[in-house]
């Protein structure tokens, strides 16, 4: 009988069925997978199993009797232990004080025993064999020792079931070793693991059974040994490509940017890479790769170190954003929220941020009826809905929003657009035509590096599709080469990509 | 279908006069007209001219200072250390006058103290990453500190009559300061609004990391804003030193939270993004009325501080329920 199951679960978020009647069950003393592409449902799967989130329908069972978790502390009481992606940890205070955050053992008075603190965490510390003083702050330990950090406090309670989100995405092969252990041992005393993990081999290496979410259904439950690497992969994209993405109709020009062994410390290394006027290039590569901070260095936000950046045969010194855009280089950050938009400012306030310069009549003034001319004419060519160009960007939806950002960027005739996520969280009309907005604007020689974890989309819309790994080139595919499969094995390392 | 008819109606003149109205000056303007005819009802005097011009002298200060105050809560950050920028000048420039320096020699090293002390802060917050509140926070007991050491805690006077004269002489019977706080607002009102350089100020304060990748200098930006600040309330305290014709180691206390008031008031956020610097003239001068109006109405004067953080609270939340009512911008 399964330890922990969850029947027909369904969420839905605005325009998205996250999850669509799935089940799921955990067994005792099994390490059981999770995995699909992005955006496949499996956070919100863990959400639901952890009571982040309510699911609309369906139920949860624990040793087969319903259980309602209206919060992931209701959770916890269950004995449903979680580590999720993002770290949760203070960093001002020391290991052992996150690790019993909020149960730090008390004496008289309800003072902190600081003995005892330092006691049980040295104990959990040195199961895990890691050598570290308990009492170092966590500010001090490397993103990898905040993971394990991260664990460790989900297994000091000891949890029947115990979640782990991508739990290696940090963690160097040692680490990982460690982890690894830990859990053959937590199975071991009949305790089961559900594991979410992008990495294959690793499921390969850990898990019992494999379950694939694709597109919020289940497609299918496995023993991990009844299923080779090129099958799971089968199962995990195994979809239609729509034409969403149009075609290429017009000839390649020139070449228009390179990138010369250019390195970031902490991101990327030794990448060289080229784009032609026209031509639409794809980065892919899982989370954590260097696509998003290769894309910001060849716009200056956090420059390269090392390399050489040549626009249409002239070498450029690009140290800050203001080089990239004089170059005429933009950037479509993912996060259009976070620092792409000025959501509190009025739409004609946005469309005019990145050329202020270019509104400059004498005196350092602006010229605020051209301003106002300029978006006008951005809200009418980008169909853009919207009360009117006085309307703060806040107030408007999410595909309008990536809109008004592309616009923002369109309108300083970029001879490079760097597109990072730019059809993430928006609507598949408004996707739709943000895709036709870059084949046009490749089509009048703009040279296009797109960055996307979707991997229809950076198929349908690329000419050729670059993949990183860990921060350097791990391959490059072209026509038939470039497969969903080819690309998500090589992303993950299964198996090297062709070298073009 | 209601974006629609809110685009259409947009149009017509009567529409656009309501959207002027709606405007935060104009919601100022429109309780300051009120509380004047109804105070002037009941003590007629409110209306002299004299009372007037009290009140706008007293402001002066306080209004220029607001122009720098406005720049920087435009763009995200403040400064607490105006009042003492503003005192330690002042004193700096009588010291010099009283040691013989010529006064326009005295006026500009006085001035150089407060860009100094600008450009500290600003170094401090936009390259150390220190934040505006402890920065300026230390900054306003250093240069208090400075002042007492300079002036060993007494006052200044015996300035010449050269320079007193900025103070306390008047044109067409209106005082220097008053025609200079005034003409020093409008020029900051106007180019707030139309100049490319003090634009960005809006970018920053709305999204500081957006700005930063539309290819703005944010850092240098807010480096010049506090610089700007220093500068203004600098210009100030040499302002009032004349008309008083001495210098106080006292002056200005308090008066960095007043004018943070008054540019709040004025319709500026701590947040950053928005304000305007007549909208803050304004709430300086809607202030300066209520504490007049409680000294006319004879009102007893330890009334002043709690309607004045009233006021404040008022606007705020005004502010806040007008938000929600329209919906989206939080």
């Amino acid at each position: 009988m399964p330890v922990f199951e969850a029947r027909d679960i369904v969420k839905t978020y605005p325009g998205v069925r996250a999850l669509d009647g799935v089940s799921f069950d955990l067994r005792p003393g099994e390490v059981h997978a999770v995995v699909g592409e992005n955006g496949a449902g499996k956070s919100t799967l863990i959400h639901v199993l952890s009571g982040v989130t309510l699911p609309e329908s369906g139920i949860l069972l624990l040793d087969g009797r319903p259980v309602v978790f209206p919060s992931p502390h209701e959770a916890a009481r269950h004995g449903i232990g979680v580590v999720f992606q993002e770290l949760s940890l203070v960093e001002d205070l020391s290991i052992a004080e996150n690790l019993f955050v909020g149960r730090q053992p008390a004496g008289r008075l309800g003072l902190i025993d600081r003995r005892a603190l330092r006691r049980q965490a040295a104990a959990l510390l040195s199961e895990f064999r890691w050598n570290v003083d308990p009492e170092t702050p966590v500010r001090e330990l490397r993103s990898a020792q905040r993971q394990v950090v991260e664990i460790l406090k989900a297994l000091s309670l000891g949890p029947r079931v115990l979640i782990l989100d991508e739990p290696t995405s940090s963690l160097a092969a040692r680490e990982k070793g460690l982890l690894f252990n830990c859990l053959r041992r937590l199975r071991r005393e009949g305790r089961s693991i559900v594991y979410i993990s992008h990495r294959l081999a690793e499921v390969f290496e850990i898990a019992d059974r494999v379950t694939v979410l694709r597109d919020g259904r289940r497609v299918d439950t496995r023993r991990a040994s009844d299923l080779a690497e090129g099958d799971l992969v089968r199962l995990m994209v195994g979809r239609e490509l729509s034409d969403v993405y149009g075609t290429r109709l017009h000839a390649l020009g020139a070449e228009r940017l390179r990138l010369v062994d250019g390195r970031r410390r902490g991101a990327f290394a030794g990448i060289t890479l080229s784009v032609r006027r026209g031509e639409i290039v794809g980065l892919a590569g899982l989370a954590g790769a260097g696509r998003t901070e290769l894309g910001r260095a060849l716009f200056g936000a956090e420059p390269l170190d090392e390399g050489t950046i040549i626009l249409d045969g002239a070498t450029l010194r690009i140290r800050t954003p203001g080089d990239a855009i004089r170059a005429g280089i933009a950037y479509l950050t993912e996060s259009r929220k976070e620092d792409g938009l000025f959501l509190e400012l009025t739409l004609r306030e946005n469309c005019a941020a990145p050329r202020l310069g270019d509104f400059c009549g004498r005196f350092g003034l602006l010229d605020d009826g051209a301003i106002t001319r300029f978006a006008e004419s951005c809200r009418k060519s980008h169909r853009i809905a919207s009360p009117g160009v006085q309307a703060p960007v806040a107030s408007l939806s999410g595909g309008n929003q990536q809109k008004v950002l592309l616009a923002m960027w369109l309108g300083i005739r970029p001879r490079v657009l760097i597109a990072d996520e730019p059809t993430r969280g928006v609507d598949v009309g408004a996707r739709s035509e943000i895709c036709q907005m870059l084949r046009g604007l490749a089509a009048n020689g703009t040279a296009i590096l797109l960055i996307s974890s979707d991997l229809p989309e950076l198929l349908g819309l690329s000419d050729r599709i670059v993949v990183l790994r860990g921060g350097r080139l791990a391959g490059e595919f072209q026509g038939s080469q470039a497969t969903e499969e080819a690309i998500l094995a090589c992303a993950a390392g299964v198996t090297e990509g062709a070298a073009a | 279908m209601i974006a629609e008819r809110r685009s259409a109606t947009r149009a017509s003149p009567a529409a656009a006069a309501v959207r002027l109205l709606d405007q935060r000056e104009f919601m100022i303007l429109y309780i300051l007209l009120l509380g004047c005819v109804g105070v002037a009802h009941a003590v007629p005097e409110f209306l002299s001219r004299e009372n007037f011009s009290a009140i706008l002298l007293a402001l002066a200060d306080q209004s220029i200072i607001a122009i720098g105050m406005t720049l920087l809560l435009v763009s995200g950050g403040f400064d607490l250390s105006v009042g003492s920028t503003m005192a330690l000048a002042g004193a700096c420039t009588a010291i010099w006058l009283a040691a013989g320096a010529p006064v326009p020699v005295a006026i500009l090293a006085g001035l150089g103290v407060g860009v100094l002390i600008g450009l500290l802060n600003g170094l401090i917050i936009a390259c150390v990453g220190i934040n505006p509140f402890i920065t300026t926070l230390g900054m306003m007991s250093l240069a208090r500190g400075l002042l007492m050491v300079v002036t060993d805690g007494q006052n200044v006077s015996g300035l010449p009559q050269s320079f007193t004269v900025l103070g306390q002489g008047a044109f067409l019977g209106i005082q220097y300061p008053i025609l200079f706080s005034l003409a020093l607002v409008g020029a900051g009102d106007f180019l707030l609004r139309r100049s490319r350089w003090l634009r960005q100020c809006y970018y920053i304060g709305g999204n500081e990391k957006a700005a930063r990748l539309s290819g703005i200098d944010v850092d240098r930006v807010k480096v010049i804003c506090y610089v700007a600040t220093g500068l203004l309330a600098a210009l100030a305290g040499i302002m009032i030193t004349a008309r008083l014709g001495s210098a106080s180691t006292t002056a200005g206390k308090g008066l960095e939270l007043r004018v943070i008031s008054a540019v709040i008031i004025g319709g500026a956020s701590l947040k950053g993004g928005v304000g305007t610097i007549a909208g803050a003239f304004l709430g300086a001068l809607l202030m300066s009325v209520i504490i007049s109006a409680i000294n006319l109405l004879g009102v007893e004067l330890n009334w002043i501080d709690f309607v004045l953080g009233a006021t404040l609270l008022l606007a705020v939340m005004a502010d806040r329920l007008s938000a929600e009512r329209g919906g989206s911008r939080g």
